[in-house]
């Protein structure tokens, strides 16, 4: 594949290699970079890497934080996922080690599943309409001229830029019984059977409800990052394609999907793991009215068992479903960003 | 021309798409500027000609300031601190090769893929032991290392992006290396730290489900908290009133959203596209 010009992180990279292997350029006079004279030539380890204490101690403070804050927690939730931990130690009593007992209540209770499949679906379902839209919009991008590219752009900016609990209340309003706009819309269009009606009461109708507005929210950054792939693809493939007499779907299939493809399977990736952890929404249309045992998903699960119920034992055990999820997911998205990017 | 004609109905199709994207941020204005009688008719009004700022006035008079206040300071706090810390971090990363740099490096891309909806359980029994429940401290703790991955990552890219040389140039020229450091890195840095804070103030400004874990009391509620019980308990009565709320949060928001919008979309996928 010939390389891209005009992408931007790759000519930065290579200016950089080429910029740090230029040939007798003057050493910085300290240990200000910690390397030798050749240390710079990217694959090489310097020879005598110089022990200096800074780098280490300018790592010191964001590295508290992140030990303090995520990696004790981390711990904490090890340990606690084995233990006996309910109300009665919330109140002082000591907590006892019960070993797997935590992980074999969660696994042969069937709502567990229900919940986890549940969560699998939403997430397939969300993320899979999520992506076809945003392409779909990307593509529609470079099809129209600048105005309607412009407002397509405006639109999709001010739905992404809404804070995500403004959106969830604009929406309950939108889909309100009585006074909602989108039932007076239905009953005009002649379905007289949305009058009045209650969205979030029936489980199916509640998730069309959430997939609605999560797919509003995650098209634009689908759409934008896809748009900007595309109009990376350099515009000579086209022409030479055209000439040789394909169809304009025969550029699209041979053409742009193979060149925008690493875009897609990152945003993929990402909106994936996005849709796996989805809490807010869900937990504020229960809040609305939804049936919270039909529409709990992993996050609200977890939620009400260990701050509902005062179940952390249990709470912490089935958090470690969420973790070991998304970051087995994060890996794969980490594995590409590296090899893409120069550490 | 027959392109021409398709160009133009994908043109409408466009705007069309448009329009409905942005609807529900228009109706949450619109429904704001309504008194009640016009809200809660059995036709919606789509303008909100002779409208009213009532519906404002009555969300100043909820506890709004109160919380505006909580939300600020966590926000401030996470700003400064992520803003400081991630830069740092930065430097060291850019600037230096050290043993465990690598492993720092992929640490900090996979920690920023924890969801917080994995570890809230036992970060709310953390800071409940730390006695640190319902305060500001404690949340913006957790804050900070929400985003201090991500902020160290977008950091890193942009002092990349300062040629060495020019500092050489400078300590060559007589500077001094903090000299060099403030006159010239820093300026050049600029953007970039703007941008970086930009990210961490949405993050901690519109977060939602940590801050629903740790401020348990109604005292100690941010923004995102509070127009969740303002909605709970105006739900029947008030849209207008709601409406109101949600602007007031979002609008802010928005515009400074828009300042980064383009950051952190390259920032997430940089360099996939190849060739």
């Amino acid at each position: 594949m010939p390389p891209s010009p005009t992408s931007s992180a790759s000519s930065r990279a290579e200016e950089r290699a080429g910029r740090d292997q230029g040939p007798g350029r003057p050493t910085p006079p300290t240990t200000w970079t910690g390397r030798g004279p050749a240390g710079d030539v990217a694959p090489r380890r310097p020879r005598r890497p110089r022990r200096s204490p800074l780098p280490y101690a300018l790592l010191v403070p964001a590295l508290a934080v992140l030990v303090a804050a995520l990696g004790y927690p981390l711990y904490r939730q090890a340990v606690m996922s084995f233990q006996e931990y309910g109300l009665a130690q919330q109140f002082g009593q000591p907590p006892e080690w019960v070993g797997l007992d935590n992980y074999v209540t969660l696994v042969t209770d069937s709502y567990l599943w229900t919940v986890i499949a549940r969560s699998i679906v939403f997430c397939v379902a969300n993320a899979a309409i999520t992506m076809v839209a945003g392409t779909a919009l990307a593509v529609l991008m470079t099809l129209v001229g600048r105005g309607p590219r412009l407002t397509l752009q405006i639109g999709l900016l001010l739905a992404w830029a809404m804070p995500h609990l403004a959106s969830l209340t604009v929406w309950q309003w939108l889909f309100d019984s009585q006074y909602g706009v989108i039932n007076w819309l239905l009953v005009n269009l002649g379905l007289d059977q949305f009058a009045g009606h209650s969205w979030l009461i029936d489980q199916l109708s509640f998730f069309t409800v959430a997939t609605v507005i999560v797919v509003w929210m995650s098209v634009p950054f689908v759409a934008f990052s896809v748009y900007a792939g595309l109009t990376q693809v350099p515009g000579e493939l086209y022409e030479a394609a055209e000439i040789d007499g394909s169809t304009a779907w025969q550029r699209f299939r041979q053409i742009t999907v193979p060149l925008v493809k690493p875009v897609l399977l990152i945003v993929a990736l990402l909106q994936i793991i996005w849709d796996l952890k989805v809490f807010t929404q869900i937990f504020v249309l229960q809040d609305a009215g939804g049936i919270t045992a039909e529409t709990n998903l992993i996050g609200t699960y977890i939620y009400r068992l260990g701050l509902g119920e005062g179940e952390f034992g249990l709470a912490a055990a089935a958090s470690w479903f969420v973790l070991l999820l998304t970051v087995a997911l994060s890996l794969y998205y980490v594995r590409v960003l590296v090899r893409e990017e120069e550490l | 021309m027959r392109t021409r004609t398709r160009q133009r109905t994908f043109g409408v199709v466009a705007v069309v798409i448009a329009l409905i994207w942005m609807f529900p941020v228009y109706w949450m204005l619109n429904s704001s500027f309504l008194p009640y009688n016009r809200i809660r008719a059995a036709e919606p009004t789509f303008l909100p000609l002779n409208g009213t700022v009532s519906a404002y006035g009555r969300v100043f008079d909820s506890n709004f300031f109160d919380t505006l206040r909580v939300s600020a300071t966590v926000t401030g706090i996470t700003v400064v601190a992520a803003l400081l810390f991630a830069f740092l971090a930065a430097l060291a990363l850019s600037r230096f090769r050290f043993k465990g740099r690598r492993s720092f490096i992929l640490a900090v891309l996979i920690i920023q893929m924890i969801p917080a909806e994995g570890l809230f359980i036992s970060q709310f029994k953390l800071l409940e032991g730390w006695q640190l429940l319902n305060s500001v401290i404690g949340l913006s703790l957790l804050y900070i290392a929400a985003v201090v991955p991500f902020t160290i990552w977008m950091l890193r890219g942009f002092v990349n992006g300062v040629p060495r040389d020019l500092e050489e140039a400078a300590l060559v020229d007589g500077c001094s290396r903090l000299q060099a450091f403030f006159r010239i890195t820093l300026p050049l840095l600029a953007p970039g730290l703007v941008a970086s804070g930009v990210y961490a103030f949405l993050q901690a400004w519109n977060e939602f489900t940590l801050s629903l874990v740790i401020m348990t009391r109604p005292e100690n509620m941010t923004l995102p908290l509070w127009l969740r019980s303002f909605t709970e308990s105006n739900r029947i009565s008030d849209w207008a009133g709601i409406m109101a709320g949600s602007v007031l949060v979002a609008v802010p928001v928005m515009i400074f959203f828009l300042l980064v919008q383009h950051r952190m979309t390259s920032g997430l996928v940089s360099g996939a596209v190849k060739g």
